[in-house]
Order: structure tokens, then sequence, then C-alpha cells
């Protein structure tokens, strides 16, 4: 089975590479938006061949890091339930909350446990019947759908025992919020490729027309992700910012219909708190009210006290791109992998913890 | 006999007698165990090596192995890496309340033939059985005894400016084949372990050359953490060319599928060797001989440069840092 092999094939990565250098003119900005683009252009050491023209800023795109601490305190308020299952996915579990995380709360007895679908958790529900089994519904577009089948699923074989935890987000609203903050120039962003998948390019396309931002929607092989800065880099020296698909064996302009259904069918748009940037209106998804028996904020409301930012942890800006994990004080003295200050150094997709396990041999620990 | 283990076979009466003579004895037996003294004695001269580990695998059975195979291996494989010929083990089993006999007979067995293949025997060993709850199956610890032949001095801290890196095999097979077995993955895949007793393979290694400087087997936290380990040990560096490290297909999609680096996945019948350059070439080609070496490949070389730190020459050409593993591999979400 051959499947990655093209993609990540060094003679045409090193072609393509030189391709954007011949083409790169203007020094400019670049985000890339999704967590899972700030990962791999570090494992594969893709930042080294960019030319000097370009900068990367990483995003907003790790679910795990713009989930707001008040949000995780909710989380973690539920798992100290009686008779209640947390169920997540893993980064969730190390994410420190003002007070505890949800891994502090498992050793101290809590049953809270790491499973890889929705479908495992609708299944420990069955199996437990005398318990809630709260799932903690995280991430953007692309884990939306899934929740959403789950729900209806829970439904048609009444399991009454399962809940959903909705903290998922969506994209288009957050990238409109950075740039209206204005607070970095961006000349383009390298939009997520399988959130893309489930909206299509559509919903960028405010994107080129209102700030005259580049957009080229990426697959997370290396070469997709040079074929999107290429792309980035073309319509930036034309002047000719639009949303391009650098990721067509994976994503359609008009999306997946019936994925999209499934969210709509089940949730409806609600603001969100997001780590570093706020509340932003329409920008999250709350369970409808004819399914509210599966919404866990209807189901078990808890108040947790006040949250609690810890003092110089600078996660909010690495969100935003405004800072790099380089610029922050904690960032690798008293912030690491092992002690975790915030989310960005826990998650598999935060900036963070992608700076701090891929330095480069130039320097060995800086990108 | 009962179906399954009872609280009573840990009494010390005369269950745990028949537990050992009906279960244990038959399979292990050899002059020091059958004596069923408090203590095994035998006769060692030389320079000894010591070692010991637990085992707590779950599932206690998976494709290419079971606790049994993995608890001999384990033990063997940790003397082996210091260039001892290991010679006894002990077995100790804590067994939960309700297990299986035939289960604990099929894993016995399976204790016996990995002794038989490394050559070692059990000459000691116990049995508790705790209640229901209180371990999850089966635990069983195994430490061993090994002589370490004269002129023969490897350690992590022996690795020189200029040595190369050899590699016995393909990365990650132990690791991924757990993990499709646990609960909630459930893919279906023919990869089997790695898990095998190394000690021929290094014997036959240390005959080729008398100038291997370093052997460890990449187990919990992978290739990455033993090459950082050995780095910083010996106070070098380690280049190391992704292209050149072998990787199961199964296992490159299996981490692609749940976001895993196999360079951080456990192995548990492979090892590094660090070998003066000199020498390199005969000791792999002397792995490349051997079943457990088929794979083997020179995957990088120790450098002066960047002490206490792995560098990986990324397939595209460029580097990167590798560091060890922080925390437990965990999936990412999306």
């Amino acid at each position: 089975m051959k499947f990655i092999d093209e993609y990540q094939d060094s003679r045409l990565a090193k072609g393509l590479a030189y391709k954007i250098a011949q083409r790169s003119t203007k020094t400019i900005t670049l985000m890339e938006f999704c967590g899972g683009h700030t990962h791999d252009l570090r494992r594969h050491g893709l930042r080294q061949l960019d030319p000097e023209t370009v900068e990367m800023r990483s995003g907003p795109g790790c679910p795990v890091c713009v989930t707001a601490t008040a949000d995780l305190d909710r989380a973690i308020a539920l798992a100290q339930l009686p008779d209640v299952i947390i169920t997540t996915f893993g980064d969730m579990m190390r994410v420190p909350g003002s007070y505890s995380s949800l891994q502090q709360s498992k050793a101290e007895g809590a049953d809270v446990r790491i499973v890889y679908s929705t479908t495992d958790a609708i299944e420990l529900a069955k199996a437990n019947p005398g318990k809630s089994v709260i799932f903690i519904g995280l991430g953007f577009e692309t884990t939306a759908p899934t929740i959403a089948a789950s729900i209806l699923k829970a439904r048609q074989e009444r399991v009454e025992n399962f809940h959903v935890l909705s903290l998922n987000k969506l994209t288009p609203p957050v990238m409109k919020t950075l740039l209206d903050s204005g607070e970095i120039k961006l000349d383009g962003i390298v939009c997520p490729g399988h959130v893309s998948v489930i909206i299509g390019s559509h919903p960028y396309e405010f994107i080129p027309r209102e700030y005259r931002v580049a957009c080229a929607i990426s697959g997370f092989e290396p070469l997709d992700i040079l074929l999107g800065i290429d792309k980035l880099v073309e319509q930036i020296e034309k002047g000719e910012p639009k949303v391009e698909i650098a990721y067509a064996r994976g994503v359609k302009p008009e999306g997946n219909e019936r994925a999209r259904q499934l969210i709509e069918d089940v949730f409806e748009i609600a603001e969100a708190n997001w780590r570093g940037i706020g509340t932003v209106p329409a920008s999250g998804l709350k369970v409808r009210g004819k399914y509210e028996q599966f919404d866990a904020d209807k189901a078990f409301p808890v108040n947790p006290k006040p949250p609690r930012e810890v003092k110089g942890c600078r996660c909010g800006d690495v969100i935003r791109g405004s800072a790099t994990p380089l610029e922050c004080k904690l960032f690798r003295q008293v912030c690491t992998p092992e002690s975790p200050v915030g989310p960005c150094m826990v998650s598999g997709e935060g900036a963070c913890a992608a700076n701090y396990q891929y330095g480069t041999t130039h320097n060995p620990h800086s990108v | 006999m009962n179906d399954s283990v009872l609280l009573a076979h840990g009494s010390g009466g005369k269950l745990s007698h028949e537990l050992v003579e009906r279960i244990f004895l038959p399979f292990l037996a050899n002059a020091a165990l059958n004596k069923l003294d408090d203590s095994a004695i035998f006769e060692a001269s030389g320079r000894l090596a010591f070692t010991t580990d637990s085992y707590v695998v779950n599932p206690i059975f998976f494709p290419g192995g079971d606790i049994g195979r993995l608890a001999v291996c384990g033990t063997v494989n940790d003397l082996a890496m210091n260039g001892a010929r290991p010679l006894h083990l002990s077995l100790s089993a804590i067994i939960e309340e309700g297990f299986l006999i035939s289960e604990l007979e099929q894993i016995v067995q399976s204790v016996k033939k990995a002794t038989e293949e490394a050559e070692v025997s059990i000459i000691a060993g116990d049995t508790k059985v705790v209640d229901r709850g209180q371990a999850d199956k089966l635990f069983l610890t195994t430490s061993g005894i090994g002589i370490i032949p004269p002129g023969v001095d490897i350690s992590g801290a022996n690795a020189r400016a200029g040595d190369k890196v050899l590699l016995s095999g393909t990365i990650g097979d132990h690791g991924i084949a757990i993990m499709s077995q646990r609960e909630g993955l459930r893919f279906s895949m023919t990869l089997e372990s790695d898990c095998a007793p190394l000690n021929k393979l290094v014997s036959q290694m240390l005959q080729a050359s008398s100038r291997v400087h370093c052997l460890r087997d990449p187990t919990r936290g992978g290739l990455a953490t033993t090459l950082n380990e050995l780095s910083q040990q010996s106070k070098v560096g380690i280049v190391v060319q992704e292209t050149e490290i072998p990787v199961k297909e199964e296992v490159r999609a299996a981490c692609e599928l749940l976001g895993l680096d196999p360079l951080y996945v456990a192995n548990e019948g492979k090892m590094v060797a660090i070998v003066d350059p000199a020498d390199a070439d005969k000791v792999l080609a002397k792995m490349k001989h051997h079943g457990y070496g088929r794979d083997a490949a020179l995957i990088g070389e120790v450098t002066s440069q960047h002490p206490g730190k792995v560098v990986l020459k990324t397939k595209l050409g460029p580097s990167r840092i590798v560091d060890m593993l922080s925390g437990e591999l965990l999936p990412r979400i999306c």
C-alpha cells in the first residue's frame, strides 16, 4: 500500500521549494491556521526549505489550545461528579485547568477515559447503564459531524446515559475576528485541509474579497504544504488574492454536504469562548433543543469557581499568532511537555509543543 | 484442578503447591528449580551482570507473543545489551483471583519456549494471588543474571565521535501490534510484535568485532528515546537519516492514522548498536545474517557536534532535533 511516499518525495519537494524561492520577491507573512500544519512544517523541516522572504506564523487551529480555561474547568467539574464517566480525546487529559486537570482528577479517583471515536463513548455508555457517560466534544468542523452522528445514534438506540459537552468551534468566524483585529498583518493563510473537506472553499471567499488576503487550502503531507505555500506566494506576487484548493484530492469547492447536514441537524450556531481571543460571535456549536437530553450542559449544570489564568503564560498570544513560542518567557524554562503550563505545550497540534519537539540544527531549539 | 485461580492458590498451602507442581514445574523443570529450596544455588565465575524488570502488558496475549514471552525476552535482552551471556532467570507471578488456569498454563508454556530459545533457565520463582481488581489479570517479574565474557566492555557511555549507528530492524512493530488490540481501537492487521530474545544475535556481533561500543534495546519510548539516552550518556551528538530507518508499511499506516511517530513507538526485539566505523560493515553483515537482524541497517553516526542531542535528517533534506518521548503516547484528535 503506497499512499504517503508520493507526497514526501524529496526531489519534488526540493523542486517546489526552488520554485517558491524563484517566485518570491516580497517579504510576506503567512499564517498556517491549523495545528496539524504547524506540526508537519517542523516535523519535516519544511521551514528550512522556505525562502527567507516567507515568514510563517502559527494560527489558532489547535482544538485543545483554543479551549477556554473556563470550559476546561467545566469539563473537570463534570469529571468530579459521582457516577460520571468522562470520555475525551487524548491531549485534553493533560491540559491544566485553573485548579486541576482531567489527568489530575483521574488520579484522584474520577473516571476519565481516552477514546478514539465517539462510537466508543456510546459503547461505554451501553456497557455502564448505571453511569452517565459524557463525551467532551472538541475540535472544528472536522470532528463536529461525527459528534453529531453520535447524538443521533444515541437517540436512535435509546442510549439515554450518553451526553456531549459541546466545545466545538468553527473556523471562518475566528479567521474574521483575527483579520478584524489587525494585530498582525497577514498576506496569506494556509487554510486547513481537513476542515475544508467538510466546509469546502466557499466559506473563505470573504477573506480575499474583504481583506485582500490570499488563501490556499492545503493537505498535510510535505508536498501538499509546499504546494499551498507556492499558491499563496504566486497570488501575492501577482496581487490577485483568491481562494485556491491546493488539496484537490481531499477538498471539493462545495465540501461535504451530507456531513454539514448532520451538523446542522444536531447543532445550532452559538457564540464561543476562545482562549486568547475571547468570545467570538457565531463561532461555536451548541446542541439543539430537540436533542437537549444529550446535552451535558443541560443534564449536568455545574458551576466551577471563576477561572484563573497562569501569570506569564502566553498561549493566548501564540494562538493569535501575535507571539511565537520563543517569545514566551516560560517556554522551555518553566513550561515543558513534562510539566506544561499552557495547552500549546500539551497538544500534539500546539505551536509550543511543535517548537519544543522539533528544533532545527542551526539553532537547535528555535524555528 | 479448578478452572480458575483462587485466593487459596496463593495461601502457601496445598493449593499453592498444586499450582507450582502442576503448572510451573512441568514446563520449567531443571535441577536447581526442582529442588524447591528457598533459594537456587548455581556456579558462576567472572564478571556478572544482573537485572530485573516487571511486565504488566495489556492485553496479556497479543499478536506475536504474550506476557510470558515478553518477560523472558525483556530480561534476556537487558543482560545482552551489556554484552552479558544470560544464564539464569527468576520468575515471579502476581495473579488476579479468577484468572483462568488454562491461560496461565499457556503463558508458562510460552515462558518455557522463550527460555529454550534463549538458552536460559528459570531457577527461582514465586507466585502470589491477589483479590479481584487488585491486579489486572497477571503481572510477571523476571530477574536475570549473566556472565560478561572477558574483554567485553559495552556501555551507553562508550559512544565516540565517528562511530556508526546500526539498527537491527524495523521499528514500532510491538507498540502498534499491542495498540491494535486495545479497547477502542480494534483495527485488524496482520502485524505481529517483534518480541524476541536478542542474546544470540549479540553474541555473534561480539564475535565479529571487539569494537562494539554501545548496545541498547529501544523498548518503551522507542528509538528516539534510546538514541537520546545514548547521546546524553556518552556526551556526544547523534545524526540519523530518516530514509535509512526501516519501518513496516503497516506501522507507518497505523501511525499516520493515530497521529503517532514511529520513532517513539515501543519495540521488544530490536537493538541499536554503536560500533567503531572500521568494524561497522562487518557487524552489520553479521546482523543481517541472523533472523532477528534481517532488516538491519546503518542509520547514522556519532558526532562531536551538539553533544546530548539527536538530529534527524528528514526525507526532504532538512534536519530537526529528535527529543525524548515525554508523557505517554496519545493519539491526536484531528
